[in-house]
């Protein structure tokens, strides 16, 4: 198969990942509560939902960002399958994301606003660290494609511990869990109302949970670069990941975005930029 | 196929309410009654909830807000009123700042008694709502 076909899998395939995920953590977090939880399909019927119920426009451009948002999402994971460089991805990811902000940061709703403010933050916080990855994993293995890297014989996990550490942290942002959550405020908290997508209704608010669910399937293929032995080897840890997520989630409250900021770049600096400036040394 | 019978968003307002009738609708999203397993969520946001769910009688106050929080819900949409003062102002009815019940304001659909409403009539009220819903759904589409 060409890589081609691997990018078209992915666009396919991801949203379906992705919400099955979103399935799968509602339940084990009713369950870490007390609670039985909604089925496992739920994602998909709130989504379903979303596309039938009116959409408030509150001006022209929200729309056309989101669905900007949306396939940027799932351009990164093309670019990705289909063998395009690594860090360019990892800048095109950033631009996904950016998409958001603008959508967000384009209503009057103060809440709106404050979450674009925000979320801008928290990609500060987090972009600088996928960019330190991309750099690591192509100077471990030598190669700058994903397929190249799942077929180099080198183990990119333990070269870069640091960076699978300081990965652990960002996905937290990334998946927006708590105590990282500050710009949207998910439905058991209320502090920003609905930060982000306050003023997004109807399909426009379905748009941001199918960019989301591209977003978990992205951080699952970037954890198979980490484990790169094979892509179920990479989905398994990823899913050890997202389970230890939730309980980081359902134990902890949000913190202040100083804070957010402060950590997250020690950790990347610490940990990912130490790890690749010592292989850099090392001369490995 | 419609799936608002599997993903109704509730925003509760708390009227004029003495907090009895909040109270009951809490418990109903603690794990005795977990109304999340049938895909209810408490949202805070107006934008993205289907279901008004009001508790306690309408004041001079919040007659604003609550045409307020109803004109910004996105259609279709119901309102579920909860309790004796939401259903008429209750006991509260001839108090000097007390306008009766939320159908003063906005159009209710369900009405659900009690002072304090139990947990299982609320979630049934709510039921109900869900299939006013359908109902309007089918209307606008």
């Amino acid at each position: 198969m060409t890589p081609a076909i691997y990018g078209i899998l992915f666009v396919l395939l991801a949203p379906v990942f992705g919400g099955l995920l979103v399935g799968f953590d509602r339940i084990v977090s009713a369950r870490m509560q007390g609670r039985i939880g909604p089925p496992l399909l739920q994602p998909f019927y709130d989504f379903g939902k979303l596309l039938q119920k009116q959409a408030r426009q509150v001006n022209p451009v929200v729309e056309p960002l989101l669905l900007g948002h949306v396939a940027f999402m799932a351009v990164t994971g093309f670019l990705l399958l289909s063998g395009t460089d690594l860090i360019f991805t990892a800048f095109v990811f950033a631009l996904a994301a950016l998409f958001l902000v603008l959508a967000a940061g384009s209503v009057n709703s103060p809440y709106s606003f404050a979450g674009a403010e925000r979320e801008l933050i928290v990609l500060l916080a987090s972009e600088p660290f996928f960019i330190l990855m991309m750099a690591g994993v192509c100077k471990v293995t030598g190669e700058s494609s994903f397929a190249g890297v799942l077929a180099s014989s080198k183990l990119v996990a333990v070269e870069l511990p640091g960076v699978v550490l300081a990965f652990l942290m960002v996905a937290t942002i990334k998946l927006r869990k708590s105590p990282f959550d500050i710009s949207t405020s998910h439905h058991p908290h209320q502090e920003l109302v609905s930060g982000l997508t306050t003023d997004m209704s109807g399909r426009l608010l379905a748009y941001v949970e199918l960019a989301h669910w591209y977003e978990s399937a992205l951080l699952a293929a970037f954890v198979v670069l980490l484990f790169n032995w094979s892509i179920a080897l990479g989905v398994v840890v990823f899913l050890v990941a997202y389970a230890l997520e939730i309980l980081v989630d359902n134990s902890t409250s949000r913190i202040k975005w100083q804070l957010v900021l402060r950590s997250t770049w020690v950790a990347t600096l610490l940990f990912s930029g130490g790890n690749v400036l010592a292989l850099f040394l090392l001369g490995r | 196929m419609s799936f608002f019978s599997r993903s109704p968003w509730i925003l509760h307002y708390d009227g004029s309410s003495c907090n009895g009738c909040d109270i009951e609708v809490l418990a109903c999203l603690t794990p005795l009654y977990d109304v999340e397993r049938f895909g209810v969520l408490n949202t805070g946001n107006p934008k993205h909830a289907d279901i008004l769910l009001v508790t306690g009688s309408v004041n001079e106050k919040n007659i604003e807000i609550i045409e307020n929080l109803y004109r910004q819900m996105p259609d279709p949409k119901v309102v579920v009123a909860v309790g004796a003062c939401a259903c008429s102002g209750g006991i509260f009815a001839r108090a000097y700042n007390i306008q009766g019940g939320i159908d003063k304001v906005v159009p209710v659909d369900v009405y659900v008694p009690g002072c304090a409403a139990r947990p299982e009539s609320i979630i049934d009220g709510v039921v109900q709502g869900i299939a006013a819903l359908e109902q309007k759904r089918k209307k606008t589409a």
